[in-house]
């Protein structure tokens, strides 16, 4: 095969000690800055882009793809362990990674993010290397129709994180839809919700609502019960890492998750946060173990959404490698740095920067290795972490969520922000609303509203467009499936269980 | 803060490279050449990022300047980092704001409580023209068939671009204006990065499509896009394509960069500034960045670029006021 050759001679590339030295510089600064919730892996190979007027192409390059991997495993660390997600990708991860964290599995749920991630980002490499024009044509299908559905799709599957009561997780996502309207309307340039205030025109940072949510909200929840009841810290219960059965639990949401995560991130307007309400959803339905879910955490809800975000970290590269478009933030800046070697990203770049290409794609795969060899012997530090007792590590929680804020943008107006959300979050807590389902709100509500706005002006307002569409109208019947379907099936097995009364003769 | 973040890097990387660390802390010493301050009011990795950081790696390699210091201070088209710079910047005579065409519709579009009169024009630096293009299987073979679609029904003829009142979207009712087709009617579909306008394109999604012609260069040469126009003043070398005034529609348009003193500086010190821009522009290594680039260098400078800037401020105005965004 073609393919195999390419990659082997990438290997040869990537394989030099100096480009090894650069990728294990690049995925232990991918792994720090991704455990920060203010550095992303944008703004820090931004910040680094002047080194490629120092070093060679594929040295920088393979620098860039190490922090980028690197981010996505780093980003999952403070979600399990602080309920502080380091990046918006990791957001889902905190939901059942912090609930077995202080449940004493904390190890286990490091591990298992930590080898999903290793698993969906080497299937997510391998479908770079193999499927990239396959996958980027179906990507290119999608127009604004499409995408819209497709978040209809995602509102409907999201319905598994509301809770136990659908008036408030409902009140909570509207919340979200709120928040998320904050700033300048992208298809119009009028300014919502901003008050006149030009620190709002760009609208309130996902990250920032996160951690003012569940960080600060829950820090404060546990300043104020802290004479009512005992002092919990809950000691490591089993092993360090992941039991034979935690394995077993594991090994097919990583699956799944990775080929939910690889597609979605290939297209567009995919992103790394869909596949992981997806992948959650998935989870939480498939699961045997459905008590432990928002209780003692199951690792199935952290196992997928963390394969779903390191698949969906490999296909953002398989539109810019193929065609040179960039599709998320950090795919932009690398794009540019490109041009800073005079190369210009487009559908040629295969072609005519073959050993570039390749090499950054042998690096991927090498990346992968280093950062699960990294990450897992950090797990037994990270751990320790627990250890701290409550005032002191919600202390520094706090520190820790107010810096990591303040770096975003070094905007005193974000730290209000946090503050406020944080209020917020504890009054949520305090009578039970569940507070995931803002943050969705926040990241689904505006993409909805901008696909919708943008397939009707296409479409000149004709409506057919959501059903004419073959792809759009699939979309919209899997979501009616997903929304009357477990009715239907509740109500079947009801009358079949009752069926012998009903159907007299019947042996 | 960010050269905290960049010192703290740097320390990172060099305990994994040798001689990394030095490549922020020690720039090359010239005799007697200034320090200088740049003032990006956009977040890393943008336009007027890479501008500032493009300006310092030329400034420092020609021995122009012993080194600088880049603060970004990003958000809402510039906006946000305008009154720090015209408030806490107040007199600094050796700092520079990197700015351009779309913090002129940022300001305009925001209604902002600042505008760039108050601040001290150095130098316009460099312009990006802007292409029309269509996807390959598209109808419009010229610039004039678009035109005729555009004059028949502009409902009809959704055209992707960037974010509403950026340069996209002004060259788009530019071109409305000039042919007499009402700006309220157009069918303009923002996009927030050039990445998802140029997948709408090659998905055939929409009719035709208004950016930098960087953003479409390469789509271009590998015929997954036709080129119909060019915002230029003149035709381009080995651009097949001809301007918008030579195809009939009386336009041109610049998404012009370049660089504000802050208030209070001595006229000394302006003038100072101006010959360190000057001497910058002249260099090859600016010219060779600016051709890596897809930068068009249209430098002017003084007060023949403060008429500028108030003359495209008005024309601005006019077509964001046409657009209903002002």
């Amino acid at each position: 095969m073609e393919t195999l050759g390419h990659l082997a001679h990438g290997f040869s590339v990537a394989f030099t000690p100096v480009n090894l030295l650069w990728c294990l510089l690049g995925t232990t600064l991918g792994t720090a800055i991704g455990v920060l919730p203010g550095l992303g892996p944008a703004l820090t190979i931004a910040l680094l882009l002047p080194i490629t007027y120092q070093v060679a192409p594929e040295a920088s390059f393979i620098l860039f793809a190490g922090i980028y991997y690197g981010a996505m495993y780093g980003g999952s660390t403070t979600s399990i362990l602080l309920n502080t997600p380091g990046e918006s990708a990791t957001i889902v991860t905190a939901l059942e990674g912090n609930k077995m964290a202080r449940s004493g599995r904390g190890g286990a749920a490091l591990a298992t993010s930590a080898i999903g991630s290793f698993v969906a980002g080497t299937i997510g490499t391998m479908g770079v290397a193999f499927l990239a024009p396959v996958v980027v044509k179906f990507a290119l299908a999608f127009g604004p129709a499409e995408y819209f559905s497709l978040m209809v799709l995602a509102f409907i599957t999201v319905s598994a994180v509301l809770g136990s009561s659908s008036v408030r997780g409902l009140t909570s996502l509207f919340a979200g839809f709120v928040i998320g309207m904050i700033g300048v309307d992208l298809q119009t340039g009028q300014p919502r919700f901003t008050f006149g205030m030009t620190e709002l025109l760009d609208g309130v940072d996902v990250i920032i609502a996160a951690v003012g949510l569940f960080a600060v909200g829950e820090t404060l929840y546990m300043a104020s019960r802290r004479y009512a009841g005992k002092d919990e810290i809950v000691p490591l219960r089993g092993s360090l890492y992941m039991t034979s059965a935690e394995w077993g639990r594991s090994w097919k949401p990583w699956l799944r998750g990775a080929a939910i995560g690889f597609p979605i991130g290939a297209m567009p307007a995919g992103g790394a946060e869909i596949p992981t309400f997806l992948s959650y959803a998935i989870e939480k339905k498939l699961s045997k173990h459905k008590e432990e879910f928002g209780t003692v955490g199951a690792i199935e809800g952290v196992a997928g959404p963390e394969a779903a975000n390191n698949a969906s970290a490999a296909g953002v590269l398989v539109p810019m490698l193929t065609l040179g478009l960039p599709t998320s933030a950090t795919a932009a800046i690398m794009l540019s740095a490109f041009q800073s070697y005079g190369i210009n990203p487009g559908p040629l770049l295969l072609t005519t920067q073959g050993d570039l290409v390749w090499g950054l794609i042998a690096s991927l795969f090498i990346a992968n290795v280093i950062l699960v060899i990294l990450n897992l012997p950090l797990i037994g530090l990270w751990v320790r972490l627990l250890k701290i007792p409550a005032p002191q590590l919600y202390a520094g929680i706090l520190v820790f969520a107010t810096v990591g804020t303040y770096g975003i943008s070094q905007s005193p107006v974000d730290l209000v922000i946090l503050y406020l959300l944080g209020a917020a979050g504890f009054l949520m807590r305090r009578f039970d609303f569940p507070t995931a389902p803002v943050i969705i709100g926040m990241i689904l509500g505006p993409l909805a509203e901008t696909q919708f706005r943008r397939a009707m002006t296409i479409s000149n307002g004709d409506w057919s467009v959501f059903y004419k569409h073959p792809l759009s109208l699939t979309l919209l019947t899997l979501a009616f499936i997903g929304l009357v379907g477990p009715h239907i099936w509740a109500y079947v097995e009801h009358r079949r269980r009752r069926g012998p009364e009903h159907v007299p003769g019947d042996a | 803060m960010l050269n905290r973040r960049r010192f703290l890097m740097s320390t990172a990387a060099a305990a994994g490279a040798a001689g990394f660390a030095g490549l922020h802390l020690s720039p090359a010493f010239a005799e007697g050449a200034p320090q200088i301050q740049i003032f990006v009011p956009a977040a890393p990795g943008g336009g007027w990022d890479q501008t500032g950081r493009t300006m310092d790696q030329v400034l420092r390699s020609e021995k122009l300047i012993s080194g600088s210091q880049i603060t970004n201070v990003g958000g809402a088209g510039g906006t946000v980092g305008l009154p720090q710079f015209i408030n806490q910047w107040n007199g600094k005579g050796n700092s520079l704001m990197v700015a351009g065409m779309v913090m002129v519709g940022a300001i305009i579009a925001n209604k902002a409580a600042n505008n760039l009169t108050q601040v001290t024009p150095i130098a316009r630096l460099t312009g990006e023209f802007e292409a029309l293009v269509v996807p390959a299987e598209s109808p419009f073979k010229t610039a004039a068939d678009f035109v005729a679609a555009l004059k028949a029904d502009p409902t009809k003829v959704p055209v992707a671009g960037g974010s509403a009142g950026g340069s996209d979207h002004i060259l788009f009712g530019l071109i409305a204006k000039t042919v007499g087709v009402p700006a309220t009617n157009l069918s303009y579909v923002p996009f927030a990065g050039g990445g998802e306008a140029l997948s709408a394109l090659l998905g055939n999604q929409v009719a035709a499509g208004i950016s930098g012609f960087g953003e479409f260069s390469e789509q271009i040469k590998a015929g997954a896009l036709r080129l119909l126009a060019i915002s230029a003043d003149k035709r381009q070398d080995g651009i097949d394509a001809p301007t918008l005034k030579e195809a009939g529609i009386d336009v041109e348009l610049f998404n012009w960069r370049g660089v504000f003193a802050p208030p209070g500086v001595s006229d000394a010190d302006k003038a100072a500034m101006i010959t360190l821009i000057e001497s910058m522009a002249k260099s090859d290594a600016w010219a060779t960045e600016c051709k890596n680039r897809n930068w068009t260098p249209i430098l002017l400078t003084g007060d023949d670029y403060a008429k500028f800037v108030t003359e495209d401020t008005a024309r601005i105005e006019a077509i964001l006021k046409d657009l209903g965004l002002a």
